[in-house]
Formats: structure tokens, sequence, C-alpha cells
């Protein structure tokens, strides 16, 4: 157990940026209620997912919506709580803690307002270990854990509880019910015992985006060494070094498509590299031949201060490092490829790890 | 009839006399004073000396001063402000002044509620706003604030409540009492747009002794007919009585007037402007002859903002930029710099710093100080080297600021331009001027006025033709406010944004127009 405290935030929220691995969206908002928060409330217990109770039953808390209306509407700061009651109540479960549903953008972030209010313990496990954009995208889900029952509430305190039968449902009532509580909501989903927790969630993330923000926040000193940090912290592999000389985007079908096209400099002289977004970065591409493909993260980093740079600002002549991490075990199986391999999105590759990707391009 | 305009920076504050046809007639520079206003004076007083000109023929003065930024960066002089949130129960979970520098919330008193009110993203009303509960908040300030903040919820939306919540303001304190309405400053963003809307409100006693200062240094030297103008960070001009409503609009107004001044020193409306001083290189981007502004959020004295500031990068390049050969034989340029001591330190001046300054001599690229002195003492190769640094920086940083990968226009200005080869990859043409010492102040003076308007419809109930239509109106009022002619006025500027995923079809529309000074 540890206590994660105002500067450890501010660590989680430029982590989860890095983890979102291109999308998760602006940290900002979900970084200030935590601060505010834990201000208020103290500092959160994180619990190591071995120090759970593996028959106690937690719950995770999450914003959805229209991340622009997120930026005029946020929380009146209940809702968690709201929503976290409403799950335990409908099922008759004691919640014994919290966990972030996904790294990336707001969402890493809320579940940390929820535990300083509540005074209740956040686990260091997540569902995604990285950003996906619809809800059946957990490895929990994988596991055989219900997406449903599910609580929505709203700042007015309209509050309902979803129950449906696949996880695409929930994911499509829930977004119709946003919508008419004014563009943002909060939800609880994905209520599993300790033991689902500790053997299909993604254990460590909250530490691992602590760790990684801040070697960032300390980047300026020394970028080389910070790399090199974070390379081991997260057993990834540089992919590149250069200069974004294109960016193509598009909306199809509700998400921002595109590519990102990188010619190289320094080791990478001469070299290019592009990388497929939709939403995130989903594919890297070097020199003709696919070097990381989703689930496996890809992150751009600004090269001076290593800040991931989400795909909604990157811009024509920005220097970037590109990094690649191995997703986690659970998502490289059949299961978890068919979920959101590259097929998934409508890429024509089957998916190869990153670490047979790279051994192969030497 | 003549212009004077004045440039404040943090070295130098420079003055010049324009006449009729824009032409410039005088130029001075002298030493900014830690008041400010002696620095004013001072430059009044030397660009005026020497010239037979009538005093009564000066018919406007314009200012660019760092007055107000110094002001927050300094914590100094500010007034203490109520943040009227009107937003709840919405937006509770962040209370204002959550991640501002304490000893600045301290200067500004620190007074905050958040009240019933704001909208939803297509307008509707979230909450009613309730005069009651708003008159009980002012009762309990009264006599602990100087100026209110009125921070609606998607006010770029809809301004009724924040316009209700200030006339309620206004029947407490009195109708003069200052109130600074967040819709006028910035657009989407609560958070940024109440930081950026605090920090106007407690800026009006600094601008109004900017002003009275301005008119007393001009009082002094015996101009008593100038219409008193003060410039923007857009590149504009705003009349002194609206600068008194906006004093936030004049921070980042310096690299602004260097833009603008180089725009008109070369004749160019598009191109990267590259402004060399002392320690540091400032780039922007002349866009339609006006800076392009930045599309990040800004930070402004610590506290993150989304009032419109313009993209500038700086570097650590500058005239006085001390060169290093290392021990492996490489050479590095900066980011440290002698500063205002290059005429003592450099040794062309007689020094025994080897500066950027030094390079550019010994290379004949400009014949300054003593040129036999910096042969004697600096190789040919570390020269070269060095002059190859400043080349890939600069190189590098034009690279940065182009959204496109052709060649793109450069204009060089300021005091250290000399250090700057004038042959650059990745560009086409490079323009210097003999006057391009003095391109801020010219820039302070030539300004027009601009109005622009920002707000977001909701294109299912507004159809954009309306939209459009409103903006431009919104626009012109604005510039006609700020002391422009309204037969002159243009549109320079469309932004149409869509928003993702808002389900009303919201769009962010942004249109600025641009006119002539009125006589």
């Amino acid at each position: 157990m540890r206590l994660i405290d105002e500067s450890a935030i501010k660590n989680i929220a430029i982590g989860a940026s890095f983890f979102g691995a291109g999308g998760g969206g602006n940290p900002y908002y979900g970084m200030l209620q935590a601060v505010a928060a834990v201000r208020q409330y103290g500092p959160v217990k994180l619990l190591d997912v071995s120090e759970i109770d593996p028959a106690a039953w937690y719950s995770p808390v999450a914003g959805m919506g229209a991340p622009a209306v997120g930026l005029e509407k946020f929380a009146r700061g209940d809702e968690y709580q709201r929503v976290f009651d409403a799950v335990a109540q409908y099922t008759g479960h004691h919640f014994a803690g919290t966990f972030p549903i996904e790294a990336g953008g707001g969402n890493s972030l809320v579940p940390l307002t929820l535990a300083a209010t509540m005074n209740l313990p956040l686990v260091d496990a997540d569902s995604m270990g990285r950003a996906f954009p619809e809800l059946q995208m957990s490895t929990l889900a994988l596991a055989g854990v219900t997406t449903t029952p599910m609580a929505i509430t709203d700042v007015q305190g309209n509050t309902s509880i979803i129950n449906t039968v696949t996880g695409k449902w929930a994911e499509r009532l829930a977004r119709a019910e946003t919508v008419e509580m004014g563009g943002t909501a909060t939800v609880s989903l994905y209520a599993c015992t300790g033991a689902q927790l500790r053997d299909h969630g993604v254990t460590g993330i909250v530490t691992a985006c602590e760790l990684v923000g801040s070697r960032i926040r300390d980047a300026h000193r020394d970028p080389e060494a910070a790399l090199t940090e974070i390379l081991d912290i997260t057993h990834g592999y540089e992919l590149f070094t250069g200069k974004i000389i294109d960016v193509e985007r598009r909306t199809e079908k509700g998400f921002n498509v595109g590519e990102i096209k990188i010619d190289g400099y320094d080791d990478y002289e001469g070299h290019k590299l592009s990388v497929m977004i939709q939403n995130e970065n989903l594919i890297a591409i070097r020199d003709g031949q696919p070097i990381t493909m989703t689930p496996d993260l890809i992150e751009i980093l600004d090269a001076e201060t290593l800040e991931p740079v989400t795909t909604e600002v990157i811009k024509y002549g920005k220097r970037v490092r590109v990094l690649g991490t191995p997703a986690d075990a659970k998502w490289r199986t059949p299961a978890g490829i068919a979920c959101v391999g590259p097929r998934y999105f409508h890429f024509d590759y089957d998916y190869v790890p990153l670490e047979q990707l790279i051994k192969e391009a030497k | 009839m003549y212009r004077l305009g004045i440039d404040v920076g943090g070295t130098n504050t420079d003055a010049i006399i324009l006449d009729d046809q824009q032409h410039v007639v005088n130029a001075v520079k002298r030493h900014t004073t830690a008041d400010i206003e002696t620095g004013i004076a001072n430059a009044i007083a030397g660009v005026l000396a020497d010239q037979a000109i009538d005093r009564s023929q000066i018919t406007k003065a314009m200012l660019g001063t760092t007055q107000v930024t110094n002001a927050i960066v300094e914590r100094k002089h500010l007034g203490r402000v109520g943040i009227l949130r009107l937003a709840a129960p919405a937006t509770l979970s962040i209370p204002p002044y959550t991640a501002w520098p304490q000893d600045l919330v301290d200067a500004l008193g620190g007074k905050y509620a958040i009240v019933n009110g704001g909208y939803e993203y297509d307008g509707q009303i979230q909450t009613e706003i309730d005069a009651a509960e708003i008159r009980g908040v002012l009762a309990d300030w009264a006599g602990s604030i100087d100026a209110v903040a009125i921070i609606g919820a998607f006010a770029a939306m809809r301004t009724d409540q924040e316009e209700a919540a200030a006339a309620i303001v206004h029947d407490v304190y009195g109708t003069d009492f200052p109130v600074t309405q967040s819709h006028a400053i910035g657009s989407l963003g609560l958070i940024e747009r109440e930081n950026a809307s605090v920090l106007n409100a407690g800026l009006y006693a600094v601008i109004a002794n900017t002003v009275s200062g301005f008119e007393a240094a001009l009082a002094s030297a015996g101009i008593a007919n100038a219409q008193l103008y003060l410039t923007q960070n857009d590149g504009t001009l705003m009349t002194a009585e609206y600068a008194r409503h906006f004093p936030i609009l004049t921070i980042g107004s310096g690299p602004t007037n260097s833009i603008r001044g180089a725009a008109y020193l070369s004749g160019q409306k598009e191109a990267i402007v590259v402004d060399v001083g002392g320690t540091t290189t400032d780039l922007g981007v002349l866009k339609n002859g006006f800076p392009r502004e930045s599309s990040l959020a800004v930070e402004v004295g610590g506290v993150r903002t989304n009032f419109r500031m313009p993209d500038i990068m700086s570097i650590g390049l500058g005239g006085g930029s001390i060169v290093r050969e290392h021990a492996d034989g490489s050479v590095s340029v900066g980011p440290d710099s002698v500063g205002y001591q290059i005429t003592e330190k450099a040794i062309c001046f007689g020094g025994d710093t080897l500066t950027a300054t030094d390079v550019a001599v010994r290379l004949g690229m400009t014949a300054l100080g003593d040129a036999a002195r910096v042969r004697a003492q600096v190789t040919q190769r570390v020269a070269t080297a060095a002059l190859a640094e400043i080349r890939t920086m600069v190189e590098t940083a034009i690279d940065k600021m182009k959204t496109t990968a052709g060649d793109a226009n450069v204009i060089l200005v300021g005091g250290g331009a000399i250090v700057v080869p004038t042959q650059l990859a990745g560009v086409g043409r490079v323009t210097k001027d003999p006057q391009g010492g003095v391109a801020n102040a010219i820039g302070a003076s030539i300004g027009q006025v601009s109005g622009e308007y920002t707000r977001l419809y909701p294109y299912a109930e507004i159809p954009r033709e309306t939209a459009m239509v409103d903006a431009k109106a919104h626009a012109e009022a604005a510039a006609t406010a700020s002391g422009a002619d309204p037969a002159t006025l243009a549109v320079v500027e469309v932004e149409e944004v869509p928003l993702a995923y808002h389900p009303a079809n919201a769009n962010r529309v942004k249109i600025k127009v641009v006119g002539e000074l009125i006589e």
C-alpha cells in the first residue's frame, strides 16, 4: 500500500497520456478534479492486487460523452459515489475499492476522485492497460466479466441502471442516455471480484503511469536518460526519431481516422515511418514494413520534452520520438486479437508481436 | 499630421515618429526603466529632440507595453477579484483557482462562489440563475473586492445569464463597478476561460495607471491633441478607453508588434518573421498580414488560459549568444548570452567573450567594431562551425513554424539579425531592412483596428448562414467600439470548427474584421 498525493496525480496524468497511445483525450480536467479531491479529503491509498481480498467486490467509475462538452459541463463531484452506490444496491455487493477502466485521458484519474471522497482504496489495475474507444474492449470482458449491470448518472442527480445482453448494447443505450443528460455522464460498469481483477485486469498500470509520468516531467534535464528509463519501465522499444512531414486526417463513422508520416533524422536518417490512426495510434509502418500493430502500443513523444503527443494536436514540423510497447499478454490471445487486433479496425494485417517485428527488421 | 509610436521592451523602450505617408521621420532607443514611465518619457523626449515638429500635429499616439504582463509575473498592483461562476450544480468538483500558484491567488484575494446557472451544449438552460443567491454572495463580498469576474457554463453558446448577472452586480455595487464577462474573453474550456477572465478582472487598476502614465508623459512633452491607443496581442490597436475594459488583450503584444513592423517594412503578407534580439530569437508567422494565433492553451504567469495569443517560438540565439569551443573540437552557440553587456564583453568591442556577433564580424557578414581584433583571436574554423550551428538553429526553428513542406519567405528583423545567414534551407526569399531594429515601434504605430467574435452555434437550430451573419455583426460592433471606422471594415478571418461527437452539430465560429482608425 502506498499513498497517492497531488504530485503523484500530476505524474499519473502525464503517464496516462503516454499509455493512451495517442488517444484518451486531454487528462487536464480529470487531473484538476483529482487534485481538488485530495486537497479536501487527503491522499488516496493505492493497493497492489496482491493486497486485495480475492472474494471482495470492486467497481470502476468513468466519464462518458463528448470531450468538448466536458470542457464546460464537468462533474459536480458526487456523481461517482452515486453510480458506485447504485450498482452496489442493485447487485447487493459491498464494494471494497475502485479502479480505473482505462489508462489514457481523464478516465485514468476519475476513480481517484471517488477514492478520495469515499475514503476507499484504489486498486493498481485497469481493464485495458491503454485506451480503446469502445466499452466492450476490456480484458475483463475477455475473461467473461459482464459490462452490466451498469449505472449512469448526471449532474442533476438523475440515475438509471442499464442491464443488457451484450457489451455492445450497453454502449448503445448508454450513449443515448448520455445525449439526453446534456452530452456528458458518469458511469460505473464491469464490477468484478478481487480475484477476477487480479487474474484478468492489467495489473500495475497506475504505478506504471506514475513512473513514466515522473520521468517525462524530469526529462528536460536529460531526455536521453529519461527515454532509456521509460523503455526499461515499459519493456518498450525505440521505433523511430524524426520530423512529421504530413498529417492526413478525416472523420469516418464518428472516428478520427488518418495517417501520420514521419521522415527520420539522427540514427534514422533516410528512413520513413508512417503511423495509422483511428482515435489511437494503431499501426506503425517503417520503410514499408509493419513494425508495431494494435494491441501493442505506439507512443509519439515530443523529441525535446518527451511529452506524449495526442492525435488531435499533432502537426507538421514537430520533432518526435516514437516508441513501441508490448501490450499486456491478455490482449495477445486469439480472443484479444479478435477484439482489438488490426483486422477489427479494418487493417489488412495479421497481428505479429512487436518483439518479433523488431527482430525481423534487424 | 504625425503618429507617435512607443514600444516598451524588456531592455529598450523605442519611440518613432511617422508622418501621414507612414514614413519614419525619426526613431530612438532608450533604456527601459524600472518604473516604465520614465523610460517612456525619455524616449518621447528623445524622438522629438531636434525635430521641427508641431506637437499639435501629433494626432495619434500608440503604446505597446509590458506593464500588464509584468503586473501578473511580479504579482504587483493587482486588484481583488470576486469570481462568480454560473454553473451549479455542475462543475463543483473543480473550484476556481485549483491549479494556480498560491501567491497569485493571495494577490487576487481568493474570493469565489459557484452559483446556480449555466447552459447545456445546445443552448438550453441547464439551471436558471437565482438573483437572490447572487445578491447574497455580493453582500458577503461588499468592501473586500475591486472587480467581479462572471463565468457561465457554455457562455460561448449563450451570453444572457452572464449579462443578467453583470446587471445585478452593477445594481448592487454601482454602474461603474468593473465586471469582466467571460464570453468576451475566451472560448470553449470553462477553466481556461475562467482563468483568463479572473486575470483580466485583476488588472483594471494596472491598465488605468498605464493609461494615465502615458497621458502624463504625453502632456509633459507638450502633446495635447493625440488620441491614445494601446497595441493588442493580435497586432491591432484599441482605444485607451477600450483597453480599460480588456487589459489582458495587451499581453504578448511585444512580439506581435515586431511581426507587424516586419510586414510593413517588407510589404509582405505571408512570411515567417525572425526577430533576433540580444539573447533570444522570436519567430512568428505572418498570415494575411497578421500574426498567426497559437492553437494551444497558453500559460500566463503560471496560469493556463485560452484567450488568443500570438503563436511565438523563442530559441536561445541572439547577437550576444556566447560561442564556445569544446574539447572534442565541436562548437556551441548559446543559450546563455552577454545580453546588454555586449558593448563591453564581445571581442569586436574590446572584450574577451566570443559572441555570435564576433562570428558575424569574423566572416565579414557585418562591419561592426574592431574586425582586426576579431581576426587575431578567432580562427576561421571556429567561426565557420559556429555559423553552421546558427544556421541549423534558425533553419530548424523556421521549419517548426511552417505548416507545409514548401519553401517559406523569411523576414529578418531585430538588433541581432546580423548573425543570421541570408541563405537558408527551406526558405525562398530572405528580406532584411535597415530599419528592422525598430520594427516593434513601427508595428505599434501603423496598426489598424480589429474586432472579433467567437461563439458556438448549434447548426441544428441556428442555420449556418444566420450564424455567420450574426458573428460578423458582433465582430464589427467590437471593432467600432475599439476605434475603427465602420466604413473601412473587412473580414480577414473566418474559422469554423465542428465539435467532435457534438449531438447538435455545434460549430465554433470565429470571425475577425479589421479596419482603419477613425479620424
